[in-house]
């Protein structure tokens, strides 16, 4: 598997620190030059490019699948799922898979960088006059030094039936 | 030891150490319904397998207990300690019981009377009052003698692994010598034999006084001490099975694919070095972990005849408690099926063969009264079917009482009596299916708790399967048990299309066939639509590409125009799957597709190959249902509720053509063999009739319009009819389409060889009458050609044809619809048979003589003598041989008339005298 040459990051630090005091632990991520990030303990591997295959027939975000140690893993176009284009072929791409309801989803995204211990001081809703497609995935936004990140809701973000009606 | 004893024990006594704990969490929370009820499940169980092993003793201990939480379950009695004390005392004296079972092989002599008693008091709810007597009475019962000796024994004469201490915390543990006290010393036996196989106990007689407890307990160890042996037994039984969390046989299996996917890797690598001192052990490492794959793959697969082996027994013995007659009949019983699977449907099944031997069957008289054989049948059938195992549990026994359910729905306040009017039969069947509701009139000990149907409906449910009902008054039921194979392993067919792999479960594969410009076949297309002439059958073709909507990621075009046609049935229903290249079969585990995915209907799941990639698993009944099947009836019938046969308003496939003037043409279109290009200048002339050679044979040519006139050059396009080896070329002008319509033939033309005008893709078309055609050809091929009309029964009168040959049963089916009647078209007299217990109802029967399976005299014979309500239906038979004898045995065997099978026009004046008669009788 090709997980081994990315940072060590998500596991190990399911540390003590996420219950003490005001703060939060988040994987970060980037899509276009955006910040985003998931609550850490929803993480459960973080993946360099893989061979995905394709499903015909399925939602457009639904990239394909692949084979993660043996369990079969469905990947999600993120920028697809946040109404951006997607994206250029020329860059390989990371994922950060999630387990939902038992099921395991790999979320594509451009690059996934450190883990981040934030204080809930610098939490806040989503500001009213956001895109509803991000609202509608997104728990709040933190204010970071010099750039904004975006909490994604992995439920909601895997939540398909919303986003056909939408 | 009896395989089915020994694993009796490991059941029992597995469920009893659920039972200590759950019973203890039920005294803390009394009013958890759920655990009640599992608690009341695990008793019944443990009884009901008792007693069809013949243990009486262990049963009627059991049973008392059951009836208790009976009680307690149905909110009579309420629980308190004392009552589940009783319990877990009923519970240990079943333990002591088993111990010495499984040393010996036999219950102890002997019985628990004054325990059952008690039980019994209890269930009466007059515990309470006899509480007080009951406690003295139960004081000296306790063996102080025996027990105490045991565990002074203990550390004596054994160095087993009981320690004094335990024994004595245990014995300080306790008040005193209650009737509780008795319970973990009486356990300890027989939790761990070990220690009370070395025991020595001074006086195996049990202490006379001591009536209850230490009759087991002092037995059990006397059991053992007798047997010297006993110890090494116990400990074979032990080791002959290992149960294994099913997690770690998963992990397992992932493991190992691990390990597939690196030998693969390996395997790469070694192929891209000429010569490497790794080829020999890599040779090695690839044939172990190959069978190491399949070692693991085949933990968890069983043949579905395991979960089966007792049931034959079972049925011998109630057949004797009942004073039934039974014959169980088993199919397919070596279907495999997951291991996990296996486990949790077979108590559902062991319930409903024993629901069927006590409730479906009935007694020998009342068999005999009925019409019917003494011996009662009970069919158990396993097979695959469109990715699902499908278990058929089938009685030929009274069927369900609706009205008693209804009757019991309405006692249990399950539904009112205006609900349940407004419910259809198959609704109140499903009240079976609810906790808490037996319809037996009494208690059985074999069933009628109400247990058993929520049990098996929890149980099915709990592995996404489903169940379903069919049951006819008289007739008996069927229980259809559909499991989807989400865990088990299948044989898959791996393909190609644009550059994507999938699998096609091998089950629904009948062939292969390649296709190329160089080769013999060709895809050819009809407007657009592809189709393959294999052998004399025109397939469709549906394009995996086109049905994906898969684009060429490549980019490239089409690089050969070799196509690969992977010819798939589903049902009945036969077409193929263009792919552009087929790999080879692989044993897949299928698994399901991610829930946001589970509504693409092409998929029936997904799986990692052999190389680590994923692939999707195509579903053949998706594609069909995708692409306009035209007989998907026929599979539906087999799993839903009634044998509908191709009925004559169901689509057909219908070829379209172009001929003479006017409008277009319409044939069905599996009538047509093929579809031919004839060169002109190779018709020849035979007895004033156009001819061609066609595969050594000389084929009659006939034109639609008779004053068409045969061009001496170019091509003509041909439809050719064949039956046996007899074959016809209609010349047509153009080859317009192939389209499905319902096929509703509006007038009856006047014109010879028109059945009739029909709509057909929006316009008016003629139905040409191929039949007619055909005499043309051949004149014997119906016998007399004369073609006067007749005057038509305008009631429509519904005629079921039963015939073998497609061919017939679509040459005769619009004919007589034609002639004004409704025909249901079915292939074999058990189809029809089906049809007939469905209810359906005929004015008259058409039937073929020369049937595979059961031939028409059997039918008609089955028809006569069954006592069904066709024994009324006039029948004609249709044969070819039509000699007088035969006319006598057709007669005989209930043939209201006999016709020969190729004159139409005596068949259609048989039809109009038979049903005439039946007016004038009626």
């Amino acid at each position: 598997m090709s997980n081994a040459k990315l940072p060590a990051t998500t596991k190990k630090s399911k540390g003590d620190e996420i219950t003490s005091g005001g703060s939060q632990d988040y994987v970060t991520m980037t899509i276009a030059d955006q910040l985003f990030g998931i609550p850490v303990l929803q993480v459960q591997d973080v993946l360099g490019h893989q061979r995905i295959t394709r499903i015909p027939l399925a939602p457009p975000e639904v990239a394909g699948s692949l084979n993660l140690r043996g369990r079969i893993v469905t990947a999600i176009d993120v920028r697809l799922r946040l109404g951006l284009t997607s994206r250029p072929k020329d860059k390989p791409g990371m994922s950060i898979v999630v387990d939902l309801r038992g099921e395991l989803y790999s979320l594509m995204v451009d690059s996934v960088g450190e883990v981040l211990s934030l204080s809930n001081d610098d939490f806040e809703r989503n500001p009213a006059t956001l895109d509803p497609r991000w609202r509608e995935v997104s728990t709040g936004i933190y204010r970071l030094n010099g750039q904004l990140m975006v909490v994604l809701d992995v439920p909601r973000l895997l939540n398909f039936t919303t986003m056909e009606a939408a | 030891m009896d395989d089915l004893l020994s694993e009796f024990l490991t059941e029992t006594n597995e469920n009893l150490s659920v039972l200590d704990v759950e019973l203890v969490r039920l005294e803390q929370n009394p009013n958890n319904p759920e655990l009640l009820s599992n608690i009341f499940r695990l008793v019944h169980t443990i009884k009901g397998t008792c007693g069809f092993l013949g243990l009486p003793r262990l049963e009627k201990v059991a049973h008392a207990s059951e009836n208790v939480l009976g009680k307690f379950r149905d909110g009579e009695l309420t629980i308190n300690p004392e009552a589940v004390s009783l319990i877990l005392q009923a519970l240990d004296t079943i333990k002591s019981l088993l111990a010495v079972l499984e040393a010996t092989e036999a219950e102890p002599p002997g019985d628990d009377l004054p325990l059952i008693e008690r039980l019994n008091l209890c269930a009466e709810g007059k515990l309470g009052a006899a509480a007080a007597p009951a406690k003295p009475a139960a004081a000296p019962v306790p063996p102080p003698a025996p027990a105490v000796a045991a565990a002074e024994e203990v550390p004596v004469s054994s160095s087993g692994n009981l320690t004094l201490d335990e024994l004595e915390a245990i014995w300080n543990a306790t008040p005193g010598p209650t009737s509780t006290a008795l319970a973990p010393v009486a356990a300890e036996p027989a939790e761990e034999p070990a220690p009370s196989h070395d025991l020595v106990v001074p006086d195996p007689d049990p202490v006379p006084a001591a009536a209850k407890m230490p009759a087991p307990t002092a037995e059990a160890a006397s059991g053992a001490g007798a047997g010297g042996e006993a110890a090494t037994k116990e400990s074979a039984v032990a080791a002959q099975t290992i149960r294994v969390n099913v997690d770690l046989l998963e992990n397992l299996m992932t493991m190992v694919s691990e390990l597939v996917l690196t030998r693969n890797q390996l395997l790469q690598i070694l192929r891209s070095q000429k010569e490497s001192e790794f080829a020999a052990p890599l040779q090695r490492l690839n044939h172990v972990t190959s069978e190491l794959q399949e070692g693991v793959m085949k933990t968890r697969m069983q043949p579905i005849g395991n979960a089966w082996a007792k049931l034959p027994r079972l049925v011998r013995d109630l057949s004797h408690e009942l004073g039934k007659k039974i014959d169980l009949q088993m199919l397919g019983a070596d279907t495999e099926l997951d291991r996990q699977v296996l486990e949790l449907i077979k108590d559902p099944l062991t319930h409903m063969v024993r629901n069927s031997a006590d409730h479906g069957l009935e007694v020998p008289a009342d068999r005999v009264r009925a019409g019917k054989s003494e011996t009662g049948r009970i069919t158990l059938n396993a097979y695959h079917e469109g990715g699902h195992i499908i278990i058929e549990i089938q009685d030929d026994g009274k069927g369900l009482a609706i009205d008693r359910i209804k009757q019991k729905a309405i006692q249990n306040g399950m539904a009112s009596e205006g609900e349940l009017a407004a419910m259809s039969d198959q609704q109140i069947i499903q009240f079976i299916m609810k906790p808490g509701f037996s319809t037996a009139a009494k208690v059985t000990n074999v069933s009628g708790r109400g247990v058993g149907m929520d049990v098996v409906k929890t149980n099915i449910e709990k592995i996404g399967g489903t169940i379903e009902i069919k049951s006819q008054q008289g007739k008996g039921s069927t229980f259809v048990i559909k499991i989807p194979l989400t865990l088990a392993i299948v044989s898959a067919l791996i393909v190609e299309c644009a550059g994507e792999r999938f699998a096609i479960p091998q089950i629904s594969v009948v062939e292969l066939v390649r296709a190329a410009a160089d080769s013999e076949h060709t895809i050819e297309r009809l407007k657009g639509t592809p189709v393959l002439r294999l052998r004399n059958r025109l397939l469709p073709l549906v394009s995996l590409q086109e049905l994906l909507r898969l684009d060429d990621q490549e980019g490239g075009e089409k690089k050969t125009d070799e196509t690969f046609i992977v010819v798939t049935q589903v049902g009945t229903y036969t077409f193929g799957i263009m792919v552009d290249r087929v790999f080879d079969t692989e044993e897949i585990v299928v698994k399901p597709v991610a829930p946001i995915l589970r509504h693409i209907e092409m998929f029936s799941g997904n799986t990692i190959l052999g190389d680590g990639s994923v692939i999707m698993i195509l579903d053949p009944n998706g594609i069909a249902s995708a692409t306009g099947e035209m007989a998907m009836g026929e599979t539906a019938s087999k799993e839903a509720t009634s044998v509908q046969a191709t009925r004559q308003e169901d689509k057909m496939a219908l070829l379209l053509f172009r001929a003479g003037a006017g409008a277009p043409k319409a044939v069905p279109l599996s009538l047509v063999a093929r579809l031919e290009d004839v060169d002109l200048a190779s018709v020849e002339s035979s007895n004033g009739m156009p001819v061609v050679q066609y595969r050594g044979k000389l084929m009659p040519l006939v034109p639609i319009d008779p004053g068409f006139m045969i061009g001496q050059e170019g091509r003509q396009p041909v439809l050719v009819f064949a039956d046996g080896d007899r074959s016809m070329g209609l010349i047509v002008d153009e080859i317009v389409d192939i389209v499905e319509e319902r096929l509703v033939v509006q007038l009856t033309a006047d014109r010879p060889g028109l059945m009739g005008s029909a709509i057909i893709a929006g316009k008016a078309t003629d139905v040409i009458d191929a039949g007619f055609f055909l005499t043309q050809a051949y004149k014997d091929w119906f016998g007399s050609s004369s073609t006067d009309a007749y005057e038509e029964e305008k009631a429509l009168q519904r005629v079921l044809l039963v015939d073998d040959s497609p061919f017939f049963r679509n040459l005769l089916t619009p004919l007589l619809s034609v002639a004004g009647y409704d025909v249901t078209a079915v292939e074999n007299a058990n189809e029809a048979l089906a049809l007939c217990e469905a209810g359906e109802d005929f004015d008259v029967i058409v039937s073929d003589i020369e049937m595979p399976g059961m031939s028409g005299f059997d039918f008609a014979e089955a028809v006569r003598q069954g006592g069904t309500r066709w024994s009324g239906t006039p029948m004609v038979a249709l044969s070819s041989h039509a000699s007088p004898r035969d006319l006598d045995r057709g007669r005989q065997a209930g043939f209201t008339d006999y016709v020969a099978k190729f004159d139409r026009d005596a068949l259609l004046y048989a039809l109009q005298q038979t049903l005439s008669e039946q007016k004038g009788a009626a």
